[in-house]
């Protein structure tokens, strides 16, 4: 175990210096408050308690940016290693090759854990602050905390294992960004154009489902909107939150970021220094 | 035991064949210098010795072990060439990185970067290092938990020459303690007084493998003879020897190993005329051209 620790230990002193940690948890703070400020206008949704409102917004907020930071914080791990030159003499000292990646993953979680405890924590206050029943919504809250968490997990071993195989900090970069765009924006696009498409029909009701979970991204709303019941609140293509169980989306958050550290290891192992 | 053994190392880059049948081995305590120009294969066997990436064909083992199995790597200590850092961290946190990585307490850190003379510049972020304290970071690392085998690609480049008696000084320790030392160098000097083998590579193929003072004999490389005359003497110490009259009072002759004794006999018949005689043995530039250009045809 000591191996890995000393290696998130590194790389958290490298993303403290790096400014990184500053910027995600600035960037999840700013899009919090402005999320909770922009929602609390006309608040009082019947029978709605504030902050399972303020939840609801969170979600779409989180598939964004906590996959746009899990990239943007792994895209350099494996790839600026070979760059500077620093990944032959690492990979000379004893233990694994997912021994360095775990490290990698141990720190950069953590940062993650912390900017988005901070950007939920923000928005969770102003909704205790402004509604007495507010306190309802707290076991939302703390599903979407964790679940916020897989789904980082995912794109932090999406990023290593893209890293891995661009090889160079600059093509991973570029990759990174395609990724993100697809998975959490032309995905859902194409799959909202097949739906309108197909008006209703077998597509909609066999395929759509499952295609929805072939996306990490869509796992994780299907799973919080179908777990807090509130797909009445959520628009488009997670309107389909009812076709699917929420253990099943569960168990592939779960699946998830398992299969993306696999997909990691099996990338970083072709690495020849 | 030889602490590492190489047999028919063969290894290509596409059409560029790197290594062809390198065959060799280190005993521990033994310190051998890889020599080869630029290109020649030097960085890319060590890399195969170390399991970084293998070889074609040919079987390496490493303390025993396969290169870059647990056990190999649990003993062997490698400085890259250009070894490199990351920027954002000191010394120091670098140091104590790797001590934790070999299972060794952090607290050695300090001491370490003493023995490598970066006591001062511990606690500065490496970004701000020159390449000659880079250098030494790369080599306070490799002692970390008394290696039984270290590989030093171009250990002393970058170097100022009290570092790098320094260095050496720490390397005949660490062979005393019985560590097998690998290294390549450009410097061919300091090579020859510091080391107890010389391995050749002359575009991927092993042309010498021996002591320095072996390779002197077999390449049987001339012997330079430097006869400095008492004033105006000159020309007849030149005209008696059939030497090269260099300057005022400066003869020079050049001859066999063998004819060498007989030409010392000569000179010393001269009696008064000769005030002084150097010989100058072939050195070690000498000695890796003449086997690098004799495998090259
Ligand atoms: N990763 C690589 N891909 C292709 N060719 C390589 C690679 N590494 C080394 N070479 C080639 O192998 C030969 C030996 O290189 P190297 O071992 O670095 O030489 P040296 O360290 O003696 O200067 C050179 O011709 C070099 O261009
Ligand atoms: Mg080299």
């Amino acid at each position: 175990m000591t191996p890995v620790l000393a290696i998130a230990a590194s790389e958290l002193r490298i993303a403290l210096r790096n400014r990184w940690v500053a910027i995600s948890v600035a960037m999840m703070a700013i899009f919090a408050l402005v999320l909770t400020a922009a929602g609390s206008g006309p608040s009082g949704t019947l029978g709605v308690d504030r902050l399972s409102v303020t939840v609801a917004s969170l979600t779409s907020l989180a598939v964004y940016l906590v996959p746009l930071i899990a990239l943007l914080m792994s895209f350099d791990a494996v790839a600026g290693e070979v760059e500077r030159g620093t990944l032959a003499l690492a990979l000379t000292y004893p233990g694994a090759r997912a021994t360095i990646l775990a490290g990698k993953f141990a720190a950069h979680l953590a940062i993650l854990a912390l900017a988005v405890a901070v950007g939920y924590g923000l928005a969770a206050l102003t909704a205790l602050a402004g509604d007495a029943r507010a306190a309802a919504g707290l076991a939302a809250l703390w599903r979407l905390y964790w679940s916020s968490l897989l789904l980082g997990a995912t794109f932090l071993g999406v990023g290593y294992a893209v890293s891995a195989w661009a090889r160079r900090p600059g093509a991973a970069a570029g990759m990174v960004i395609g990724v993100w765009l697809l998975a959490v924006v032309l995905y859902d696009l194409g799959l909202l154009a097949a739906v309108v498409a197909d008006n209703g029909g077998a597509f909609t009701r066999h395929v759509f489902p499952w295609l929805l979970m072939g996306n990490p991204a869509d796992a994780f709303r299907l799973f919080n909107l179908a777990a807090s019941g509130a797909t009445a609140a959520a628009a488009g293509v997670a309107g389909a939150a009812g076709f699917v169980p929420a253990w099943q989306a569960l168990g592939l958050m779960l699946v998830w970021p398992l299969g993306a550290f696999a997909l990691a290891i099996l990338a970083f192992r072709k690495i020849t220094p | 035991m030889q602490s590492l053994t190489l047999s028919r190392v063969t290894k290509s880059f596409g059409a560029t064949a790197a290594l062809r049948d390198v065959a060799f081995a280190v005993a521990p305590g033994e310190r051998v210098a890889l020599l080869g120009h630029n290109g020649a294969g030097k960085s890319t066997l060590m890399k195969i010795v170390l399991g970084l990436i293998a070889a074609d064909a040919g079987e390496i083992t490493v303390l025993g072990a396969a290169p870059g199995s647990a056990a190999a790597r649990a003993g062997t200590a490698y400085l890259p060439e250009n070894v490199a850092f990351h920027p954002a961290l000191t010394g120091q946190e670098q140091i104590r990185h790797y001590l934790r990585l070999r299972g060794q307490d952090p607290a050695h850190a300090l001491p370490l970067l003493a023995r490598v003379g970066l006591a001062e510049a511990a606690r500065r972020r490496i970004g701000t290092y020159s390449k000659g304290m880079r250098q030494r970071v790369g080599l306070a690392q490799a002692l970390i938990g008394r290696p039984r085998l270290l590989v030093l690609d171009e250990p002393t480049s970058g170097l100022d020459p009290v570092s790098r008696r320094e260095f050496w000084t720490i390397l005949d320790g660490l062979a005393q303690d019985g560590a097998a030392i690998l290294l390549s160098s450009h410097a061919l000097t300091e090579v020859e007084a510091r080391t107890d083998r010389i391995v050749i590579l002359s575009q991927g193929a092993m042309v010498a493998n021996d002591t320095l003072a072996a390779l002197r004999r077999r390449a049987a490389l001339p012997t330079q003879l430097q006869i400095t005359a008492r004033p105006g003497a000159a020309d007849a110490v030149a005209e008696a020897l059939a030497g090269r009259r260099f300057n005022g009072v400066r003869v020079d002759l050049v001859c066999t190993p063998e004819d060498k004794l007989a030409r010392l006999g000569q000179i010393a018949a001269l009696g008064a005329m000769v005030e002084d005689v150097d010989l100058i043995p072939p050195s070690l530039d000498d000695i890796y051209r003449h086997f690098s250009s004799e495998a090259a045809q």
